[in-house]
């Protein structure tokens, strides 16, 4: 196993390779830094490479592991997705608006990883304000999916998944807001975690819809979310909504059985929407996990339909009023010669924003006005407690649910660009998740027309030791996860 | 036709916290622009809010003052509208459930009336920042030190019903605010404003008449000149048979007069809806009463106390209440002196203010301390010295000389009070005016003054007045 390249290895190989000394952490990063050269030319997954901080760090963390006093992740590389405020590093957000925008602070997030040891190869590419299900809204420019430079890589995370599954980096960190994480990890055959709803603190993560909003990792395997989630999970002081919940160590119960779990199919989830080779590659996961030992049952969500609607007018509301911060007065993007306050303004978000947060903006501030607010925002509130109550009585009866993560596999640059619905539409299976706040997770399930495609499992608030469980064991007889682009190996 | 005035007031009260609503950076004032402001002031991106515990027990200790519920569960909601000096393009405040419900504040008119008026409710927010237009030549400097002060937002009942009415519940509020240790009450620098609601409407009609909005009026004397003003033009543009048109306004301290700001049509849409970064705030009862501990003697109970336990008039009641420290001065003295409150009263308001403010100096920095004032005031009590010739021992006392008793002795002004010397002192005066003597004893009675006044002047004012006055009449008489 320790034969295969870096870029193949998962951070428990290559934690043990650092710890044992067969390579340095200063190696192992220019190992990323090179590919990152030699690929993302084509890929575009990084905004920012961070060569000389990344190289820097990667020395003081040799130092640690010399010293001993390294933990699981010291000398890691990680890609952070460019929504986490980084200090002194450009944060964009995927938008114009914060093109010049260097961070005066750092995320929690990425504090917590600095403490660990971890090295920061760069900034990821994302849809502006995490607004996208394909990466098509950065002012970067699209990442492309390594397993087809033609198809996008998903999204809002979809540099972060281009670069794990093109071993441009061995974990990144996404953010999910009604399935970021989920859809791209999908479109890109690797393991995402979307954490319970506080579960991760959200301080210095550049807000979207903040009742949504959350933060989990990008990996290559179910284990390497659970040392990287060890890391960061917990209790923020500066943030009100994260939780006080006591964080596990995700790693011991990897391995437990699973004889014996009840497994829910919400038969919302599988109907005629789904692609027929979609649902049968499913299935044939499903029958590994019951080869596992766990047990299957239908469950009902009734609410299902209402979600995407939902979903749309409460985020949509949250991220016209969160946006309204980018306002061309103290930083980011000012238009040329303001002719007076109106026209600072209107000229500097005009500009600053491009059309997909523009049309949100629009439509989250139509459904707060006077005389919609009841019509819309509080009866989608009613909605969200329904869908939320609907996962809480499946869960009287199973353990977790399995559905698909996506009704379909990564499609092509360009192809729903023009229709904004389709594009919402990409999100049918993960956003319920993002309502209730639990915790979801897609893993590589198989492939439809050598396109990657996840499974999606779901949990209980807090349960991710679950998840984390059930993903691990999938992958302990399964290699989807293994696999890699024919051009990235 | 006989109108009468409709008055509902919303203030504003800094909350005296040593750090912000929702960050950590310091609130105090004066400081060099946006050296008080951190990220989260600023609206950075990223940043998040997290409530200064602080300013809820503020609140709770308001909402027990004036009797209302405290909100077992009250919500942040976001207040949005674009402002440069308003960082994030919304303000955190409370709009549907506030943290502080209905209540009563009793108030005293300056007659001694009370009256009692209704508190809607009180609800926690954020100050903005300030735009800064006069150095700032074609721009306009922001300065983000005060963006996330704490304030809490109180609005009243339109239950008054005279610019004077209005004034003195401002001044009754203003008085709990700084009793309860909340807020610090400068109004010049903002921390206690106010916003006056007024409407008029035909007396004996119970509907109420259009209102407008006078904003950020911030001294006593002014919300009276605005709603004087007000009132006088609402008037003039209903029996001009026009109508008054529901707007906000602005007072021009200047010109003594309000004028249109916007127009209801003009007005945001705030687009309210609760602050996803906050969870709701949830007090619980343990809470609210560990605060109600806490509570000092509030000043409509002080007035009470102060009426009944020294038989003081309204006025001096109010007087020594509404200025807390001087009320515990005359408490202090009282406890130290045969003399009566009264007494102490008048020289606690009299002298004593006068040289305070004179000197521009707060009576806890007051250079006489309860104790000499309480001897002086025994000295006067047991006929040591006249009221008058204390005054001349105060003045000492004031320039820094320690001990009454050794200040009468130095400088001789013992009351003389042998009716002996007083006597020889009488007939002395009288022997050397007989003119006046002739003319008193013909019927001027108003003489009888010049007497006294001659013999005061003979004994350096040092004869006790009584004893003169009872010795004249029998000798001017015999």
């Amino acid at each position: 196993m320790s034969q295969s390249p870096l870029h193949q290895q998962t951070l428990s190989q290559l934690a043990s390779g650092l710890h044992k000394k067969s390579f340095s952490s200063v190696e192992l990063t220019s190992h990323f830094l090179d590919r990152i050269k030699q690929y993302d030319n084509q890929l575009n997954s990084y905004i920012t490479v961070c060569d000389k901080t990344a190289l820097a760090q990667a020395k003081a963390a040799d130092e640690r592991l010399a010293q001993g006093n390294a933990g699981p992740l010291t000398g890691i590389p990680i890609g952070q997705k460019d929504i986490f405020c980084t200090q002194g590093i450009k944060t964009s957000c995927g938008s114009k608006m914060l093109d010049n925008f260097i961070a005066p602070y750092s995320a929690t997030l990425i504090e917590k990883c600095d403490t660990a040891g971890m090295v920061m190869l760069g900034k990821l590419n994302m849809d502006e304000f995490a607004m996208g299900s394909s990466t098509e809204n950065s002012f970067y420019g699209p990442s492309k999916n390594p397993w087809d430079e033609n198809t996008v890589p998903g999204g809002s995370s979809g540099g972060s998944a281009a670069a794990v599954a093109g071993g441009l980096c061995p974990i990144a960190t996404g953010t999910d807001t009604g399935g970021s994480i989920r859809q791209p990890a999908s479109f890109c055959g690797i393991t995402g975690l979307k954490p319970t709803y506080g579960r991760i603190s959200r301080y210095g993560m550049i807000a979207f819809a903040s009742s949504f909003d959350q933060a989990g990792p990008m990996t290559r395997t179910a284990e390497d979310a659970a040392l990287f989630l060890n890391a960061v999970a917990g209790f923020d002081p500066k943030d009100s909504t994260s939780c006080e919940e006591p964080v596990p160590d995700y790693t011991q119960t990897l391995n437990d059985s699973i004889e014996g779990l009840t497994l829910g199919l919400p038969k919302e989830y599988f109907t005629d929407d789904l692609d027929s080779s979609i649902a049968t590659t499913l299935n044939d996961a499903i029958e590994a996990l019951k080869k596992l030992g766990a047990k299957v049952k239908e469950v009902s969500l009734p609410h299902t339909d209402y979600a995407v609607p939902t979903y749309y007018i409460l985020a949509l509301a949250e991220c016209s009023s969160n946006l309204s911060r980018y306002d061309g007065v103290r930083f980011g993007y000012r238009c040329e010669n303001p002719k007076n306050l109106t026209d600072l303004y209107e000229r500097s978000r005009g500009e600053g924003f491009a059309d997909e947060v523009k049309r949100r903006i629009m439509l989250g501030t139509y459904t707060l006005s006077a005389g919609y607010y009841d019509a819309y925002y509080l009866k989608a509130q009613k909605v969200r407690r329904l869908i939320a109550q609907d996962f809480h009585k499946a869960f009287a009866d199973v353990d977790m649910l399995v559905c698909p993560t996506s009704p379909t596999t990564a499609f092509g640059l360009g192809e729903k660009t023009s229709d904004p619905i389709s594009m919402y539409l990409s999100d049918i299976y993960t956003i319920a998740v993002n309502l209730a706040g639990l915790p979801g997770m897609s893993i590589p399930a198989g492939f439809v027309n050598e396109k990657p495609i996840g499974l999606q499992l779901i949990g209980q608030h807090f349960q991710e030791s679950k998840l984390l469980n059930v993903g691990h064991q999938f992958q302990t007889v399964t290699d989807w996860h293994s696999n890699m682009p024919a051009n990235y190996r | 036709m006989e109108w009468e005035t409709v008055i509902g007031l919303e203030v504003h009260a800094q909350l005296a916290t040593c750090s912000k609503i929702f960050s950590g950076a310091a609130t105090a004032y004066g400081a060099m622009p946006n050296t008080q402001a951190c990220a989260i002031d600023l609206g950075m991106p990223g940043v998040l809010p997290v409530l200064n515990e602080e300013t809820v027990n503020m609140a709770i200790k308001f909402g027990l003052s004036v009797g209302a519920e405290v909100a077992e569960k009250s919500v942040f909601a976001r207040k949005n509208y674009f402002y440069p000096d308003l960082p994030k393009g919304y303000q955190i405040s409370q709009f549907e459930l506030p943290v502080v419900k209905a209540g009563t504040l009793t108030i005293y008119l300056d007659d001694g009336t009370e009256k009692i008026v209704g508190i809607t409710r009180a609800h926690l927010e954020e100050d903005a920042g300030k735009s800064l237009h006069e150095d700032f030549q074609g721009m306009t400097g922001i300065d983000l030190n005060r963006a996330g002060t704490p304030l809490l937002e109180i609005v009243s009942e339109p239950d008054l019903r005279s610019a004077k009415e209005a004034v003195a519940y401002l001044k009754n509020l203003h008085t709990l605010v700084r009793y309860l240790g909340i807020c610090d009450g400068n109004m010049q620098e903002g921390s206690f404003r106010c916003d006056a609601n007024v409407s008029i409407r035909p007396k004996g009609e119970q509907t109420l008449g259009t209102r407008t909005e006078t904003k950020n009026v911030n001294s006593f004397r002014f919300v009276e000149k605005a709603i004087n003003y007000e009132v006088s033009r609402q008037i003039a543009v209903l029996e001009g048979g026009g109508k008054v048109v529901q707007e906000t306004r602005l007072f021009d301290a200047v010109k003594n007069e309000t004028r249109s700001m916007r127009s209801k049509e003009e007005a945001n849409d705030y687009r309210y809806f609760p602050d996803p970064d906050l969870l709701p705030l949830v007090i619980s009862q343990a809470q609210i009463d560990a605060i109600r501990e806490t509570l000092p003697e509030l000043p409509q109970d002080k007035q009470k106390r102060f009426k009944e336990q020294y038989g003081l008039s309204d006025y001096d009641a109010n007087n020594l209440v509404n200025n807390a420290p001087l009320g515990g001065y005359f408490e202090a003295v009282v406890k130290q002196t045969a003399a009566s409150p009264k007494l102490a009263t008048n020289w606690i308001m009299g002298e004593l203010s006068a040289a305070l403010n004179k000197a521009d100096i707060t009576v806890e920095n007051s250079p006489i301390s309860t104790e000499q004032l309480a001897t002086l005031l025994d000295r006067i009590q047991d006929d040591t010295i006249s009221g008058k010739i204390a005054k001349t021992v105060f003045e000492c006392l004031w320039e820094g000389m320690l001990d009454v008793d050794g200040i009468i002795e130095e400088k001789g002004l013992k009351q003389v009070t042998d009716t002996g010397a007083i006597e020889a002192i009488i007939d002395d005066v009288m022997a050397n005016s007989p003119e006046q003597l002739a003319q008193y004893r013909d019927g001027k009675d108003k003489l009888f003054g010049y007497f006294v006044g001659q013999v005061m002047k003979a004994t350096q004012g040092k004869a006790n007045p009584g004893q003169v006055n009872n010795l004249l009449k029998k000798k001017l008489c015999s």
